[in-house]
């Protein structure tokens, strides 16, 4: 295929009225997704009264880096990002753990009242109890306000399951069980020593995306915790970006202006760090999300 | 005879059962979770016909019909609720065929290496919190200091406050969603033209087709039934406009037109601890979209040979 390709290069044809459109579609496309997180690079870097008079549009103005030394000033911030960097952690092996033994029992045509079993797991995706009734069951666990309910409870992902099930009908041939189980090995066994180390891809896409849900996520925290230490990271950003935001709106006076000049700052800031570690594996990593997609596509 | 078959069964089972035990120990975590933490909310649900106290527990709670749900019914919110979740919703829904054309121009593009960072590029946002995503809004289309009132002051005039707007809420909501998840809403349908063999092109490129044709008759129909199996999935939540975004763009001045169904039974349930009447809404969307979900299925069923099962 590749000798082919390099002894006779296809013709290169002229690019045509509509190539010319694709590519200037594509560069539009390209600046209205970038733009905004530029803008807040830049900003953050910036004098904020120039940003507020619309001097900052393509390069910082007045050079700073007073938004970022205030950040450090906030503990809330820190703690915020040590309990986000646990629950990622913790809530990643856990998801993990239950999701990926899940899926390879159900992918198992052997398994007995497998049918039932899978109608058990998908029933959840479509039918809930709702917030009110799940709470009184967090209650009822004594989970509430405590870090395990960011963690383990809302650990089963049925998608996933269905995911990781197709990856293990598909790439594990069933022989390989079979000769398996004439040699004496049990199901366990099998599975730690033969189907995990097989799986690596499956694994690390389900794990990426159970990440960076978790990283994300302030759902299951808004409504179980109550203790400001044990906040997520998303939790102090509403904070300072939402609900500071439309307080800062009604003060005037020096005071406030120099609360408000500081409270800009931080906020562009706030961004960049609480989303830089996702943009930094992000590249290295997408095209495992990309396999990961086409995986759960497959119809079974 | 019936019961020695049926004792035959149980044995019958149980040996099929203990041949395997090892698989249902890797099942146990999973199904004791959601028996905990999703099946008995399930069963908890029947507080929506009680007058539940917390005290008395859910059983011990007295039984009151659908007091709720006429509560519900004739309230004030009930049709500001309705309107507003599913005016979102099917805003929404009139943004799906934007990553498929999406998909369709990326499978246009000639030059592999641009296409694959411009995919890349395309995905990033998807990734960025939804905190960090309404932030930004908040930055971006601040009147005063926000890019909007720079265009704005830029002519001389007055920006207006979109984040606190009722006129502009679905509107913020719908496009920042589109702005952050067609790129990754659309790998699906590429992954899909993807399989398209390229004997076809070639064939239609022999019979003289134009590049609008192919499109139109080899791409677009290969993308028909993954279309219809994502149609009938969204169908599905079309009276559940999700609590994350709706809840954090929602100030006192737009709240009459961002107040949704999801928003409405946080309020009431958590913040004003009406549990009864909260689970009684909550149960009612959930029925609604259930029962829209299978009856998209079916109809998909019939009319086409696609469904969800």
């Amino acid at each position: 295929m590749n000798a082919i390709e390099t002894a006779a290069p296809a013709p290169r044809k002229r690019a045509s009225a509509g190539d010319v459109l694709l590519y200037v579609w594509a560069a539009l496309v390209l600046v209205v997704l970038l733009y905004p997180l530029y803008f807040i690079v830049i900003a953050s870097f910036s004098d904020p009264s120039a940003v507020g008079n619309g001097l900052v549009w393509l390069f910082p103005r007045g050079f700073t880096l007073e938004g970022y030394t205030e950040l450090l000033k906030h503990s809330n911030i820190w703690i915020g990002y040590r309990n986000t960097i646990f629950y990622t952690i913790a809530g990643t092996a856990i998801g993990l753990a239950v999701n990926v033994s899940a899926a390879y029992a159900l992918s198992r045509r052997d398994l007995f009242g497998r049918k039932t079993l899978s109608l058990f797991f998908i029933f959840t995706m479509f039918f809930n109890g709702g917030l009110i009734p799940t709470f009184l069951a967090i209650r009822d666990f004594n989970l509430y306000n405590s870090w395990l309910v960011v963690v383990l409870p809302f650990s089963v992902a049925v998608f996933d399951i269905i995911v990781a099930r197709t990856f293990f009908q598909t790439s594990i041939p069933n022989d390989l069980w079979e000769a398996a189980q004439i040699d004496g090995c049990g199901n366990l066994r099998y599975f730690v020593q033969i189907v995990l180390p097989l799986s690596k891809a499956i694994i690390s896409v389900l794990g990426l995306w159970m990440a960076v849900s978790q990283w994300n996520s302030y759902f299951n925290a808004l409504i179980y915790l109550r203790d400001k230490d044990l906040y997520p990271l998303q939790l102090v950003l509403r904070d300072i970006l939402i609900t500071n935001q439309m307080q800062s709106n009604m003060g005037t006076g020096e005071a406030a202006q120099i609360a408000l000049r500081l409270a800009n700052l931080l906020r562009y800031s706030v961004i960049i760090v609480s989303t830089i570690p996702i943009m930094l594996v992000y590249p290295f990593v997408q095209k495992y999300f990309n396999k990961g997609v086409m995986v759960g596509s497959v119809k079974q | 005879m019936n019961a020695s078959r049926a004792t035959f069964n149980v044995h019958y089972a149980w040996r099929r059962i203990s041949r395997n035990w090892g698989l249902y120990l890797l099942l146990l975590p999973a199904v004791v979770l959601l028996l905990c933490f999703t099946y008995k909310p399930m069963y908890g649900v029947v507080i929506a016909f009680k007058d539940f106290s917390p005290v008395k527990g859910i059983s011990e709670s007295p039984w009151a019909g659908f007091k709720y749900f006429e509560k519900f019914f004739h309230s004030y919110q009930f049709p500001i609720t309705i309107k507003n979740t599913v005016a979102i919703s099917l805003y929404s829904l009139a943004t799906f065929p934007i990553p498929i054309a999406f998909a369709l121009l990326v499978n246009q593009m000639r030059q592999n290496r641009f296409k694959r960072v411009f995919q890349t590029i395309s995905y990033m946002p998807h990734f960025i919190s939804t905190v960090v995503l309404v932030g930004l809004l908040l930055i971006l289309l601040s009147p005063s200091s926000g890019l909007i009132g720079q265009l704005y002051g830029l002519f001389g005039a007055e920006a207006p406050n979109v984040m606190g707007s009722t006129t502009w809420f679905s509107s913020v909501f719908v496009w920042s969603d589109v702005w952050q998840h067609t790129g990754w809403d659309s790998i699906i349908y590429i992954a899909a033209l993807s399989t398209v063999n390229p004997s076809l092109y070639e064939a239609a490129t022999m019979d003289g087709a134009s590049r609008w044709q192919k499109i139109r008759y080899i791409d677009i129909p290969m993308l028909i039934p993954t279309v219809i199996t994502l149609l009938i999935l969204r169908m599905g939540g079309l009276l559940g406009v999700g609590f994350e975004k709706a809840y954090l763009m929602q100030n006192n001045l737009n709240i009459s037109s961002s107040e949704v169904i999801s928003t409405y039974v946080y309020k009431i349930g958590l913040l004003s601890s009406q549990y009864s009447f909260s689970a009684a809404i909550n149960l009612f969307n959930t029925m609604i979209n259930f029962a829209l979900l299978i009856l998209v299925n079916y109809m998909s069923k019939k009319f086409s040979e696609n469904s969800l099962w």
